[in-house]
């Protein structure tokens, strides 16, 4: 067998589980037990009638280490179905974050103009604050927060990414 | 039709009939205590009381491995719980069917730090296949149905059912197996026709061919080593077993290169690194086996049989992964190789087969008896001679005699040999022995054993005594923990630091003390006629035998090193420097 890469590369991958108490500590402890790492972790019910949640995660790793990670959580049992959204095609990745950003005068309305090229809405103001609420791709979010610095940051809730596939085609 | 309502606590007994259950291993205490009454309550049920709870899992383990059957334990909350840790992981690493019931404080209570309480689930998530805490009394018999399941489907594993008081103190109807709606868990059995084709084609056209199968065939039935020894005689490889696998192949047959890895023969492992073909059926490519890794086997195409997929590409990548149970896989293979009826090339087999015999020329497990010490090498090998003939079965514990055992008695059945491989838990044996004897109470049960590892669950020696189980402790004693004292001197410029036991028990006054039977031999010309009373004494028995204290297990493929870099004895070792890299390892 060839050599296989080592490239490390970066997969967003969309987990199916049984809404247990207990499932999402499974998930989680798979990833610190084995050494694997989490950029980003959602999630929620999906499906209420049939108690099903969807965990969204990101992590990052050579070819072999990705599909090890697909492998270990799809022998879990309460785990119905795992998806590589980065290798299975074309996917939406969504992000939102809240961003509080303090100041005054010329910093408070610099930070106004950046939201609106962002399109990121203002959802909280007092004399000296906003909290904006944007929504895209984690890298966008990236720069949004980085531009934010200098104008008086304070503080970011970020959700982690919701990811989901393109075109027709559930997972 | 109206059911009769019945208390949580007869519900899981009615279930764990249902289940086929007729022996369980446990130990009370207050959150069980309805359990145990419900036990007392019945006959169909046997339950071995243990003496302490590691015990139990380990003694399931045993009665599951040597039957193929789901092993049981009860425990109660707290202490109980945490005490069947190790065993649970044991059994997890293995591969090993196991329900333990788990008492748990009442619901209630749970999270107020109540007396014992622990949180089990949270504790055991890690080192079970899957837990359950019960918390509604109409979920307790369909929960029972599904870990039952679950522990012996796909690969099987160890399952947790934590049960609160309250929940077994409740009343509620009984549900049979199956009413409940479709079973969720049901991994692939069945291998891919395509990938099997293709596997059945390597192995037809290699010139240099391997068969390396372990624990996963035993797993898989009786029925799978029966399919591996017909793939081996049609294809006329050589097959090498997992120190999990012994007995899967007859040791007896021509075709056994004998077991392979770390203390593997140097047929086995130069025959894993120069084949050209490798089907690995039901193994894992563990540490102990592949050695460095980027040394192992280079030139070969790899074909992998395993149930469980993230098994497939971990530690080696491999050619052709075929996800499936090992008996089903194996029976297509044969069919395939029937239909194709590949042309071999019998001029390459032969040469290939030549190499093998040039290697196993070298004798690399020959020794010595001379004089009045016993070499441990000796004692087991006189064992396997003078019980063979008998139902016997053998567990160990863990360390230096665990190897010699794997390397000196024959193993040509399987379920016969039942040893801690995965986790290494010292302690093992004794209570395995235990396990193996409440299952086949005719049967010849040994424990091979150190002195160091038997003192690890040495209490259980009143369970075996208790329920007259005549199982053989048979000691080497060499007074040290052999296997740390032989890296010290491999690794560590022969400073034996905390290797070696003071004050050690008399191990003939202890068995004595159980009421057991005691002997010893510390000549070799005592040994034969120990051996034999051990055997015919209907009562349990532990047999000191005191072997060559600095005697060390070869061959060895040192860690870091590759398979073709073994040391074959001590001599070897002078020239074949361990490097460090190989050291950080263990």
């Amino acid at each position: 067998m060839s050599e296989p890469s080592k490239e490390v590369n970066r997969h967003t991958i969309a987990v199916l589980v049984d809404n247990e108490p207990g499932v999402l500590a499974r998930v989680i402890g798979l990833f610190s037990g084995r050494g694997y790492n989490i950029e980003s972790l959602t999630v929620a019910e999906t499906d209420h009638a049939k108690s099903l949640s969807r965990i969204t995660v990101v992590t990052s790793g050579t070819p072999m280490i990705i599909e090890q990670i697909k492998a270990q959580l799809g022998r879990l049992v309460p785990v119905h179905k795992v998806a590589d959204l980065t290798q299975d095609g074309p996917h939406v990745e969504r992000e939102l974050a809240l961003v509080k950003v303090v100041g005054k005068g010329e910093k408070r309305v610099e930070s106004l103009r950046i939201a609106d090229i962002f399109r990121a809405r203002a959802v909280d103001s007092s004399n000296n604050s906003f909290v904006f609420e944007i929504v895209g791709a984690a890298s966008k979010i990236d720069a949004f927060i980085e531009l934010m610095q200098p104008l008086g940051l304070s503080e970011v809730s970020r959700t982690g990414a919701a990811a989901i596939s393109r075109g027709n085609k559930p997972i | 039709m109206a059911r009769k309502k019945m208390q949580g606590a007869e519900i899981v007994i009615e279930a764990l009939k249902e289940q086929g259950v007729t022996e369980i291993f446990g130990y009370p205490g207050g959150a069980v205590l309805p359990l145990y009454d419900a036990i007392f309550k019945q006959n169909q049920i046997r339950h071995i009381l243990v003496r302490q709870e590691g015990g139990a899992v380990h003694a399931a383990e045993g009665y599951a491995r040597s039957t193929g059957k789901v092993g049981v334990v009860l425990v109660t909350s707290g202490p109980g719980a945490t005490n069947a840790v190790t065993g649970l992981t044991d059994a997890l690493m293995d591969s090993i069917p196991v329900v333990c019931l788990t008492g748990q404080v009442p619901t209630h209570l749970i999270g107020n730090d109540a007396f014992q309480e622990c949180d089990t689930t949270g504790i055991t998530r890690p080192c079970t296949k899957l837990n359950y805490l019960v918390k509604d009394v109409s979920d307790l018999a369909n929960v029972v149905h599904e870990a039952f399941h679950v522990a012996r489907s796909g690969r099987p594993g160890p399952v947790v059912i934590d049960l609160p008081k309250d929940v077994i103190m409740a009343m509620g109807t009984y549900q049979e197996a199956g009413t409940a709606p479709a079973e969720k868990y049901s991994p692939r059995v069945k291998g891919d026709q395509s990938a099997i084709a293709e596997a059945v084609r390597l192995l037809g056209q290699a010139k240099k061919p391997i068969i390396y199968a372990g624990g996963g065939v035993i797993n898989s039935g009786p029925k799978a080593s029966k399919l591996l020894q017909d793939l081996v005689k049609l294809s006329g490889a050589p097959c090498t077993l997992t120190l999990m696998g012994l007995g899967a192949y007859p040791a007896s047959d021509k075709q056994f290169v004998g077991m392979l890895g770390m203390h593997g023969t140097y047929e086995a492992n130069l025959a894993m690194h120069d084949c050209d073909v490798m089907i690995c059926v039901g193994a894992r490519f563990d540490d102990r086996i592949t050695g460095r890794l980027d040394a192992f086997s280079p030139e070969s195409k790899k074909v992998h049989i395993d149930i469980d997929p993230s098994s497939i590409n971990k530690n080696v990548p491999v050619d052709v992964p075929i996800v499936g149970d090992v008996a089903s896989v194996l029976a297509d293979m044969i069919k395939k190789w029937k239909a194709l009826k590949p042309k071999q090339d019998q001029a390459a087999l032969k040469k290939w087969w030549g190499q093998i015999d040039q290697w196993r020329a070298k004798k690399c497990l020959a020794f010595q008896q001379k004089g009045d010490t016993i070499k441990p090498q000796h004692a087991i090998r006189r064992l396997f001679e003078l019980t063979q003939g008998r139902e016997t079965f053998v567990t160990t514990e863990v360390g230096q005699h665990q190897m010699w055992a794997a390397q000196y008695y024959n193993f040509d059945k399987p379920n016969h040999w039942m040893t801690s491989g995965g986790l290494g838990t010292m302690g093992y044996g004794l209570p395995a022995a235990m396990g193996v004897q409440v299952a086949h109470p005719d049967a010849l049960v040994v424990d091979i054993a150190g002195e160091a590892s038997t003192l690890m669950n040495i209490q259980e020696m009143s369970t075996i005594v208790q329920y007259r189980l005549p199982v053989k402790i048979f000691i080497l004693n060499n007074e040290y923990m052999g296997m740390v004292r032989q890296w010290q001197e491999l690794l560590h410029g022969g400073r034996y630091s905390e290797s070696y036991m003071e004050s050690l028990p008399d191990f003939v006054k202890l068995a004595e003390s159980f009421h057991a039977v005691g002997l010893r031999a510390t000549k070799a010309s005592q040994l034969d006629d120990v051996i034999k009373e051990m055997i015919e004494i209907d009562r349990p028995v532990i047999a000191d035998i005191a072997i060559d204290k600095l005697e060390n297990c070869f061959p060895m493929i040192p860690s870091g090193a590759a398979h073709n870099e073994m040391l074959l004895g001590p001599n070897d070792k002078a020239e074949k420097q361990i490097s460090e890299q190989g050291m950080v390892l263990v």
